[in-house]
């Protein structure tokens, strides 16, 4: 048996799968970056590793993609993460056709055609409004632990509005939503809404069309994606483990690349 | 950066030019926006100071922060053009390559370029109590009528009046012919020169246009500009002939739009030869080819020629001619893919960018990408960001070839 790797190191995670020649999964790890991101890599390597029951022997080639797709030191080559989400949510979903993609530092929009090729992606611009880094200082102000922020939304009964698409902004007017005595339910939801309406209208300046799948950390916030769905009007997929699809995209490359 | 033997030429030409303005005790000084009308000024004698040219050679240097914080603690805003802030803050703190501009005895400013340019130079007159001349070249919706001309061609009658008060001489017409050739001379071989690249693969590439623009800019309209672009165009002609490649290897050809990242000039320049992919035109470095495109007889009237020349500058037409013109350079120079940059200081030419990119996209079937930059501002540029897009270009292009 044969087996490829792929190392997704993002500002905030850094992922890893190993694959078989089918592009099945067999096992996967992911870790916060942290401060040394080549040490990070390594380390969601050696523990997508472990998950598959095999050693760095067994695999044939390495990918990486990401922020820091430069430093991964077991990637023979890299990718964008633009290419790698594509190619990675084409893999689960053969039909897709517009995939969102939130990160820690960006999100994106991609237009997918055949085969997984990128027909055309938007970014955010340099600010991290819409990100998850935007969503980690929100949850941060209502002292909630990020990945139970979408329980606490969905909790809320009242509509808040967050105005400000600067996350320093945003994040005042938490506060001052906090000392005007409103719900950290309805804040959270409010908070949900704030990054949804960002994403969509990232989304349709590329266009939606197709399936539309959404990967990254952010697509593990229910409230965000139920909030996505309604805005766009349309259903939107999240895979079992949104948050390796880079790094499935990078180990479908290492393994398409010959010899 | 390509390395042409008439470099060294050109900052001669440069040093020579400053220097003079710094020095001079006899003629009067101006200080100009980039697209006026600078030959009624050689025609009287008068030293064109350029503040845009100066702000680039600041951010150039990596000089532009200091001098841009300098003019924001004064209550300029961030959200001001960075070649505005770079040039309060050098005239504050007398910075800058050359320690500081000559201080002007009178402001020429022309709006095709920009609206900004008309507080900006407002600012200026204010604080060296001097006087302003505005040229208002209206915007070009669609295509130049006889009403638009005769509207500049006006304010031109007007300029000479007022360039005869304040030099206390009547208005020099046969000087004006005189620099009028030369100015049409030095566009001629500039836009030879750009159109090299046509040449596949390309003997100069647009960050090499971009650090040749110095002359065409500040000094179109004098013998020395055109001796230098005659040289330059020899040498690059001679690489053309050659096939000598400006970025070895070349795989990619490109369009960049909008103004260059001054300060990270050496970085895309390393990051773009490392991946073959080279800038063949920019629609800045050929904004200062427009004088050569008049020839017919209709244009006999060297003041109807100047009318049409400021009034049609890529930033002062319409999206529909923009589109037109985009389209045209794609397949002129054999293009693979175009970089718009989203220009944080310069709002005309990025307005409606996202549009433009589409439909460029669809018309030509080619990729294209927006990055979100500044001319000359540093702090709102982020390396990791806009490589992760430009990459993602790069392999669209790899994809769709």
């Amino acid at each position: 048996m044969r087996f490829w790797g792929g190392i997704d190191v993002g500002s905030l995670s850094a992922d890893a799968v190993i694959i078989d020649e089918e592009g099945r999964l067999l096992g996967h790890a992911i870790l916060p970056t942290g401060r040394d991101s080549r040490e990070a890599g390594s380390r969601a390597y050696a523990g997508a590793l472990e998950a598959a029951g095999l050693t760095p022997g067994d695999v044939v080639r390495v990918y990486s993609t990401g922020y820091s797709r430069a430093r991964v030191r077991e990637a023979e080559g890299a990718k964008t993460e633009i290419a790698c989400h594509a190619r990675g949510a084409h893999a689960l979903y053969p039909d897709v056709g517009t995939i969102i993609d939130i990160g820690g530092q960006d999100s994106k929009a991609i237009q997918v055609g055949k085969g997984g090729r990128v027909l055309n992606f938007v970014m955010n611009d340099k600010c991290a409004a819409g990100t998850g880094r935007f969503l980690e200082v929100m949850a941060g102000a209502l002292e909630t632990p990020l990945d139970h922020l979408d329980e606490l939304a969905a909790q809320s009964t009242e509509t808040l509005t967050i105005s400000s698409i600067c996350t320093v902004f945003a994040e005042s007017e938490v506060v001052s939503l906090i000392s005007q005595g409103k719900k950290p339910a309805d804040i959270a939801m409010a908070v949900s809404r704030a990054i949804a309406r960002r994403t969509v209208g990232l989304a349709t300046r590329v266009g939606v069309s197709g399936r539309v799948v959404m990967t990254g950390g952010v697509a593990k916030n229910r409230a965000v994606v139920d909030l996505l769905a309604e805005i766009l009007g349309a259903p939107v997929d999240v895979p079992d483990e949104p948050q390796i699809v880079g790094a499935l995209g990078a180990a479908l490359f290492a393994r398409d690349e010959r010899g | 950066m390509t390395e042409f033997q008439t470099f060294s030429k050109m900052k001669e030409l440069m040093t020579a030019y400053y220097f003079e303005a710094k020095t001079t005790k006899e003629k009067p000084i101006a200080w100009i926006t980039s697209g006026a009308p600078v030959e009624f000024l050689f025609a009287m004698d008068i030293i064109p100071i350029y503040p845009e040219n100066y702000a680039a050679m600041c951010a150039a240097n990596h000089q532009s922060v200091e001098l841009m914080e300098a003019a924001e603690a004064q209550g300029f805003s961030q959200d001001i053009c960075a070649y505005a802030r770079t040039d309060f803050g050098a005239d504050i703190l007398q910075g800058g390559p050359v320690g500081g501009l000559p201080a002007p005895h009178f402001l020429l400013c022309s709006t095709n370029i920009c609206k900004t340019v008309i507080k900006w130079y407002e600012v200026i007159a204010r604080k060296y109590d001097v006087p302003l001349f505005i040229v208002d070249t209206p915007f070009v919706h669609d295509g130049l009528t006889d009403d638009l001309l005769e509207y500049t061609v006006a304010q031109f009658k007007d300029l000479e009046q007022f360039l005869a008060r304040i030099t206390g001489r009547p208005f020099d017409h046969e000087h004006l012919a005189e620099v009028l050739r030369l100015s049409q001379e030095a566009a001629a071989y500039w836009k030879k020169i750009l159109f090299l690249a046509r040449t596949v693969p390309t003997p100069i590439n647009s960050l090499d246009s971009f650090i040749h623009l110095g002359p065409i800019v500040t000094l179109r309209g004098t013998q020395g500009c055109v001796d230098y672009y005659q040289a330059l165009y020899e040498e690059v002609a001679g690489r053309a002939a050659d096939k000598i490649p400006s970025v070895p290897g070349e795989r990619y050809r490109v369009l960049w739009d909008n103004l260059p990242v001054w300060f990270k000039m050496r970085r895309l320049e390393n990051f773009f030869q490392e991946r073959k992919c080279a800038l063949v035109v920019t629609t800045y470095a050929n904004s200062w080819g427009g004088l050569s495109n008049y020839e017919d007889e209709e244009m006999a009237d060297p003041y109807r020629l100047l009318a049409a020349s400021y009034l049609n500058v890529y930033i002062n037409y319409g999206f529909e001619e923009r589109i037109r013109y985009l389209s045209g350079l794609m397949d002129e120079f054999s293009l693979t893919g175009f970089i718009m940059h989203s220009n944080r200081s310069c709002k005309p030419y990025s307005v409606g960018m996202y549009r433009l990119q589409e439909e460029l996209s669809q018309r030509t079937g080619r990729p294209g990408v927006v990055i979100e930059a500044d001319q000359n501002d540093p702090r709102v540029y982020s390396d990791a960001q806009i490589e992760a897009r430009l990459d993602a270009f790069i392999e669209s292009m790899e994809a769709a070839s």
